[in-house]
């Protein structure tokens, strides 16, 4: 097919998609990160720091049970099972950690948000060694059931051969759109986000609610961490996250605090990488640094121009006394 | 006469004597340093059982720290070198948050400045040097003004958060400066950057900036050490003290102090809202295109690709540990400069350089929840307790 003098391949198309998912998935996960620690009134720009504590203990622990002669762990799912769950519970101790600053000592969120971050990037870069090695990371899921040369082969290339976390974060997404909006902890999740007074008022314990949202926005981001070490790169390297967090808080925005707005905007933002690392096999011949930016300038443009005036959670940032 | 005679005898055997006010001023001093000091001493000590936790001596590489910053003279000059763009850099973010506005764009604006400064470094010759500095570091602080305005003007208008917008032009800035400079493709098909220096090796680079845009050397290091102290410091320095002024001594200053506690009490007062959120984040930007300029002219005598990687972020915590103040920020620079030149001598005792980012977390973090520390040491100590920043993502 040529569009524009450009050639487009059905291979190019399925390399794109695949690429698009790929970069999304983190993206999507950090957002919901966002969402329920912002729903609850605590900003956290700390989903980074907590993505990358979470990538490299899951990595480490997947490197440390290669090694182990323990016959539980000889099983790939069994192995990789428990790192992902380590990682998982990185993030949410991270996201307690954060929300213990945050109300307990009450520490300004950015502030809270920033030691998150440095201190991550610390204690993982300092325990790194780069002489680890693992048995591999998680396989797919579902193969693709069609065969190659068949049309539907396209279809399942793009819809197959994933791993678990990606099949997991679009299942998530749902969840979250629905416990927030359908259910009694979401109804009291989104009082104490615009007016936690009131909600206190009316018996809800609001510390408790931050503590527990917090435990699952950090664990959320643990996710996104082990889905970067465990499932898509398969090794750790120090920084990888390269600000995917704080891309996350912008697709958040950018989707107006609603799980399937941050989910079509992770999409959009996934679509503007993929296309630029795509861009070669098109045949288009453009500084790759200046095509590079574009997912960048999008977003502002995207969201300067068309989301319009986004309203936060009303007392998203502020600190909130008992009395 | 008699009032005061009256009072001046009531008040006579309470009143405090000289003596009695330094006492009480020194007590005050040391309540303010308590929390930071115990603050860098427990962050220290969680360092010593990381490094033993590793399995090196902490002794060794804390001597090894202090050596390298601080007791020879090239390593002091090298503290001072890195300390200079960082009170620059640091100002950028504490002056916009006296606005309320969290500027974590220091980053894409120092690239901005730098490649400006870069530029306007070779770019004019014959010009005496002290004009050829001022053209430089203008065009750095323009760049970065600019950088900074941007997404000043899209917060006004559009209500785009700056937290957001700024990320984003930290990417930007930097995948711009790297097509700058980027040598192009072998074949020919992809220009070379407008800036690029064909001569540049493995790491791309702008061409060096004429002799004339150097920033004159203050203190020269014993030969054979090369970098020598130039005048950026001081420029730094400068810098801090006329933030300082403006902030606390203007018009525009109070109404910017103003519209940070409460953009909607400054919004009914008359003050212009929008315009401050873009001066604010103008002048925010122009802070980090000097802190470019100063390590463009100063340090490196061009822009190299990821010359200040990491250096936005740090001077956010540069910031927040002086709580915003300008004179605490040079201070707190200094503390980073230092600790970033003496991990090179720490590295020898086998430490790796990370863990300075560790204590450096760990003290923003006692400073920012000072009940820790009290609780810690049991000490009661007036402190301000946490301080207030962010507003959420609150709209103005």
């Amino acid at each position: 097919m040529d569009i524009l003098g450009i050639t487009i391949t059905t291979g190019a198309v399925i390399a794109t998609l695949n690429a698009t998912i790929r970069q999304a998935i983190p993206i999507t996960l950090g957002s919901q990160s966002g969402l329920l620690s912002e729903r609850s009134s605590i900003v956290n720009i700390g989903i980074e720091g907590m993505m990358l504590m979470a990538a490299f203990s899951g990595y480490m622990m997947n490197s440390y049970l290669s090694g182990s002669d323990i016959s539980t762990f000889a099983d790939d799912n069994m192995r990789l099972g428990v790192c992902v769950l380590v990682g998982v519970l990185t993030g949410g101790l991270m996201g307690l950690f954060h929300a213990l600053l945050c109300i307990r000592y009450k520490v300004d969120h950015i502030i809270s948000g920033t030691v998150v971050n440095i201190l991550a990037a610390g204690v993982t870069g300092y325990f790194y060694n780069a002489q680890t090695e693992t048995k591999g990371k998680i396989p797919p899921l579902i193969s693709n059931p069609w065969e190659k040369g068949d049309f539907l082969y396209n279809v399942g290339a793009v819809l197959f051969d994933k791993d678990i976390i990606t099949y997991l974060t679009f299942v998530i997404v749902g969840i979250i759109a629905f416990a927030l909006f359908r259910t009694v902890w979401g109804l009291r999740t989104r009082s104490i986000g615009e007016n936690p007074r009131a909600a206190d008022t009316l018996g809800i314990n609001v510390y408790r609610l931050q503590y527990t949202n917090l435990f699952f926005s950090g664990a959320l981001a643990g996710l996104a961490g082990a889905y970067l070490t465990l499932a898509d790169v398969g090794v750790f390297e120090r920084g990888m996250t390269a600000g995917k967090g704080f891309i996350a808080l912008a697709v958040m925005i950018f989707g107006k605090w609603h799980p399937v707005g941050a989910l079509m905007g992770a999409l959009l933002f996934g679509f503007l990488t993929a296309l630029q690392s795509q861009l070669q096999f098109f045949g288009i011949v453009v500084p790759h640094q200046l095509v590079a930016l574009i997912p960048y300038a999008v977003t502002v443009i995207v969201l300067a121009g068309f989301v319009g005036r986004a309203r936060p959670p009303a007392h998203v940032g502020q600190a909130y006394e008992v009395e | 006469m008699a009032t005061i005679a009256k009072s001046g005898a009531v008040k006579g055997p309470q009143a405090p004597s000289i003596v009695t006010k330094i006492i009480n001023s020194l007590r005050d001093l040391s309540n303010t340093l308590m929390i930071p000091a115990l603050a860098i001493l427990t962050a220290i000590l969680v360092g010593s059982v990381m490094i033993l936790l590793a399995g090196r001596d902490p002794i060794a590489a804390y001597t090894g720290l202090v050596e390298g910053a601080w007791l020879e003279p090239r390593g002091l000059v090298q503290s001072l070198l890195k300390t200079s763009p960082l009170i620059l850099s640091g100002l950028a973010v504490g002056f916009a948050f006296k606005g309320g506005l969290f500027n974590i764009g220091a980053q894409g604006q120092l690239i901005m400045g730098s490649v400006a400064a870069a530029w306007a470094g070779y770019a004019f010759s014959g010009l005496p040097s002290w004009l050829h500095i001022i053209l430089a570091m203008g065009a750095a602080a323009i760049a970065g003004a600019l950088w900074g305005a941007i997404p000043g003007a899209l917060k006004a208008y559009s209500g785009a958060h700056e937290v957001i917008t700024t990320i984003m032009f930290n990417f930007i800035a930097s995948r711009i400066a790297e097509w700058m400079i980027s040598l192009g493709s072998a074949d020919g098909k992809i220009p070379a950057g407008p800036l690029a220096d064909p001569n540049s090796g493995a790491i791309s680079r702008t061409k060096p900036v004429l002799e004339s845009a150097r920033l004159p050397v203050v203190f020269e290091v014993p030969p054979p050490s090369v970098p020598n102290l130039n005048i950026g410091l001081f420029i730094a320095a400068a810098a801090a003290i006329l933030i300082m002024l403006l902030v606390n001594r203007t018009t525009f200053g109070f109404e910017l102090r103003m519209v940070g506690l409460n953009p909607s009490a400054a919004q009914y007062a008359g003050v212009n809202v929008k315009r401050m959120t873009i001066s604010t984040m103008a002048i925010a930007g122009s802070l980090a295109g000097l802190a470019g300029a100063v390590q463009t002219l100063g340090i490196n005598g061009y822009y190299e690709a990821n010359q200040s990687l990491g250096l936005g972020f740090d001077s956010i915590t540069v910031s927040l540990l002086a709580s915003n103040n300008p004179i605490g920020i040079m201070f707190s620079a200094f503390m980073f400069g230092s600790m970033d030149q003496g991990t090179t001598r720490m590295q020898r005792s086998g430490v790796a350089p990370e863990l300075i980012l560790v204590i450096q977390a760990l003290i923003l973090m006692f400073i920012a929840a000072p009940q820790i520390i009290r609780w810690l040491y049991r000490v009661r100590v007036s402190g301000k307790g946490g301080q207030k920043l962010s507003t959420g993502w609150g709209q103005r």
